[in-house]
């Protein structure tokens, strides 16, 4: 068989595996987000925190509770770094510096999951379990559960509450995250992935040279790390060290891991509002995006233009052997679609018209599929913004399922999308502005401008990837990537709160021979297009100094 | 609790609410599947080690190098990729190259300077190519790479309008630029030191249809790490191994096909070598 073809049913068999899972995993998240029980384990898990689990909140109450659970985490985790050389195996670890520390904490918890330290040199067994770790759970939870509030607010007539935060983050990490990366975990070690708490040793190689072992709960981080869309590897070289992705079978299972939850809540979705129809319609929007995208990166790849692949044959810098062209490519495109931001290969080393399809992925808001909720939230946002683009052509006030979309929704999901791009475009303009931001390029000319808007894109939109010739362990890039990565999370996620409250609080209009059909393939037409057209107009200028001066010239 | 004022209140359900998840996800969770891991898969859940006369000697998912004090590539083994990890597969500090595809310019190293220039990754891959030709015994010839094994690039100056000046930057003088004329302008070499920053950069194919060595033996991996090697690049090492240790050839090409993994299920990943199991296989004889 041949590379393309074998790398067409790659993507294609991970197409179908999704689309198996669409009704079970979405019908199973609804259960999980709409049933009355608690289990005696949840019951005692409430206790100990102290809440309530069947008082409803209001969108301030639960905006409040996430912003706490959010900041509490990023105290804990700096604090957790900053004194890891006192903890039990931390593998004789130092302290890791305050800029790094708080780069670091705020970037699991705002389910980035941007490295600018390497793994294996400067976290211990405790930081990377019991701090990264947990992180990649409960802010995969938190995603989820501002997605599912936005949800309920579409769905609930003149209610006013949006469920209760705690109960939300509780169910998703124990009925959800945690018992799918327990057995993916398990897989990934059944493939090769170490899963050990010893400590580091020495060997001699056959010609006389020394190898470290370096011991990890690899298997058990990879799982949840590419489960939550988190992406922040356990070792430096991510989902390209055979330690963490050995076959090309695990690599198979990551990459769907990655997109899983994310396509499936669609279904949720359809089923929360009562109709299937508009989650089908939202997952079409996400898989046409998402295959028109994978389809132009693995075909730029493929195609290996540019000097340096034109001179080498492929493009095989930094892949690994045993994946190749293709399925790096298809890595590369799942993990920008989504907000992990893990790697099987090095993106800085891409054709320019391939990495800079990873970087307007990331534009994109990562909504097809997203990360896990917050893409589902992105692209209803989107959805919100469409109805109203048609409301205007016909001159009628737009409705997105029996919500009237007034003054204050619009602004508040304007506001939403306004987020990303002053985050972006300003930070990538002050870094290029700044002695201390340029002098983290690696590479030269457009390439080196690529890399750092690859860093400010992928901070904003809370993915973690990088063009990773960068050097971001600066205080400079350390700080203001912080300051995107905190801004383009919670930000976004106060303004879905807020539209959700006033939603909430609205009671449902019927429909009307005037509404726009929000499950017909013209939505669905006009969704794609609103989604692509608004993310050009905004990031061209950007992009055309970049990669595109580099591809095209 | 109640009279505390509300914000304290959340903020106190927000510390407990992670500790408590920090213990189910944190340390339940890791350990549970690190006890059922090595239960099940010991050996996997250790790092795969292999080991030769009792000693270990490597991790059969680990590449490693196969070079002497010097780094020379050692004759009888069969070499691995080239890696960006450390100074060559140091699990320690993993990496790629992180180059770009427009990466062809040098920085050309000043004789007794400490700065030892800073070789593009085209240059490098034009290095790579000509030193596995000559170790190899074909022809290390590629696209856009220089006889001298560096990248075929010249600035030219000015940046816009008719060359009035055309420098081969990767070629350092003395050396014998690898054309003469660029549009009718004599090309000189690279003096080291000099800024060519504002010429114009022409990349230059040249006339090479012919590539013999495989792209995975001119490039660094992802991880620096990565333990295969293309069939092509296998076989092309097979007569050299062979030779020197008084092999039939056809016995390596078993051993090169038995160390082969296919792609799972026929069509995930390419088709790769294991280096460090096959090597090991020779030393078994």
């Amino acid at each position: 068989m041949s590379s393309s073809a074998a790398g067409l049913l790659f993507i294609g068999s991970l197409l179908v595996a999704l689309a198996l899972c669409y009704r079970p995993l979405g019908d199973y998240m609804f259960r999980v987000y709409t049933g009355a029980g608690h289990s005696r384990i949840e019951l005692m898990l409430y206790r100990l925190v102290g809440v309530r689990p069947d008082g409803e909140q209001r969108w301030g109450v639960y905006a409040r509770s996430v912003l706490a659970f959010s900041a509490v985490s990023i105290l804990f985790l700096y604090g957790l770094q900053r004194v890891q050389n006192h903890l039990f195996l931390s593998l004789g670890m130092k302290p890791v510096e305050p800029a790094l520390a708080w780069n670091t904490a705020v970037s699991f918890v705002t389910n980035t999951n941007w490295q600018a330290y390497s793994g294996e040199a400067a976290m211990g067994h405790v930081v990377q379990t019991a701090g990264l770790a947990v992180q990649n759970f409960v802010s995969a939870a938190v995603g989820m559960a501002v997605a599912i509030a936005l949800v309920r607010g579409l769905a609930r007539g003149r209610s006013g509450t949006l469920g209760n935060f705690w109960v939300d983050l509780v169910r998703g990490t124990v009925r959800i995250l945690l018992p799918i990366a327990f057995v993916a975990a398990l897989v990934l070690v059944a493939g090769g992935a170490i899963q050990t708490f010893g400590d580091h040793f020495t060997w001699a190689t056959l010609t006389g040279g020394e190898q470290t072992f370096t011991p990890a709960a690899a298997a058990s981080q990879e799982a949840i790390k590419d489960l939550g869309t988190n992406g922040g590897g356990i070792f430096n070289a991510n989902s390209a060290h055979p330690f963490e992705n050995p076959t090309s079978w695990t690599n198979w299972v990551t990459i769907f891991l990655l997109l899983v939850i994310a396509t499936s809540l669609p279904r949720t979705f359809g089923r929360m509002v009562g109709d299937d129809r508009q989650g089908y319609a939202i997952v079409s929007v996400m898989a046409i995006i998402a295959i028109i995208s994978i389809g132009l990166t693995n075909w730029a790849e493929l195609s290996a233009s540019g000097t340096v692949p034109q001179a080498i044959g492929q493009a095989m810098e930094g892949r690994e052997s045993r994946f190749g062209v293709s399925n790096s490519g298809m890595f590369a495109s799942a993990t920008t679609l989504t907000s992990t931001g893990s790697v099987n290969s090095f993106h800085d080393s891409y054709t320019a018209l391939g990495g800079g399809m990873l970087i307007f992925n990331m534009l994109l808001g990562e909504v097809a599929p997203g990360g896990v909720g917050a893409g589902l939230y992105g692209i209803l946002i989107l959805a919100v913004i469409t109805v109203f683009v048609a409301g205007l052509m016909v001159g009628r006030t737009p409705e997105y399922l029996g919500k009237k979309i007034g003054p204050r929704e619009i602004k508040l999901a304007s506001l939403y999308f306004l987020v990303t791009p002053v985050l972006v475009l300003i930070g990538t303009a002050v870094a290029m502005a700044t002695a201390a931001g340029r002098s983290a390029m690696l590479n030269t000319g457009p390439h080196g401008l690529s890399e750092i808007l690859y860093a400010y894109t992928s901070a904003s939109n809370n993915n973690g990837s990088a063009f990773a010739g960068v050097s971001a362990n600066t205080t400079f890039h350390n700080v203001t990537l912080g300051l995107c990565m905190i801004f383009g999370r919670f930000l976004p996620i106060v303004l879905v709160l807020a539209l959700t409250g006033s939603l909430a609080g609205q009671a449902p209009v019927p429909a009307s021979a005037g509404t726009l059909p929000t499950h017909r393939p013209q939505f669905v037409g006009l969704l794609v297009g609103v989604t692509v057209i608004l993310v050009a107009l905004t990031f061209l200028p950007a992009l055309a100094l970049g990669p595109l001066a580099e591809g095209l010239l | 609790m109640d009279r505390m004022p509300g914000w304290a209140r959340q903020h106190l359900a927000a510390l407990r609410a992670l500790l408590v998840l920090t213990v189910v996800t944190g340390v339940l969770y890791p350990a549970a599947a690190t006890g059922v891991a090595q239960a099940l898969f010991h050996g996997k859940a250790d790092g795969s080690l292999v080991d030769k006369d009792g000693k270990t000697v490597g991790s059969a998912i680990i590449g490693q190098s196969f070079t002497d004090q010097e780094g020379a590539p050692v004759r009888s083994y069969f070499q691995s990729r080239p890696s960006a990890a450390g100074d060559g597969y140091d699990l320690l500090s993993t990496a790629a190259s992180n180059l770009g595809p427009e990466d062809v310019v040098d920085t050309l190293a000043v004789p007794g300077a400490p700065d030892e220039g800073r070789q593009s990754l085209l240059t490098r891959v034009c290095a790579r190519s000509k030193a596995v030709g000559e170790l190899e015994g074909v022809s290390g010839a590629r696209p856009y790479c220089t006889p001298d094994g560096v990248g075929a690039v010249l600035k030219v100056f000015p940046a816009v309008g008719a060359p009035v000046r055309a420098v081969s930057v990767n070629q350092s003088c003395p050396a014998t630029p690898f054309v003469t004329a660029y549009q009718g302008v004599g090309v000189e070499c690279g003096r080291p030191g000099e800024d060519y920053s504002a010429g114009r950069t022409v990349p230059v194919r040249g006339g090479v249809t012919r590539v013999e060595v495989p792209a995975d033996a001119v490039t660094a991996s992802g991880s620096g790490l990565d333990p295969h090697i293309s069939i092509a690049y296998a076989e092309l090492q097979a007569p050299r191994v062979a030779r020197e240790r008084g092999l039939v050839r056809a016995e390596v090409e078993a051993l090169i096909r038995r160390h082969t993994t296919g792609r799972a299920l026929g069509f995930m990943g390419e088709p790769a070598v294991n280096v460090l199991q096959l090597n090991l296989a020779l030393d078994k004889g």
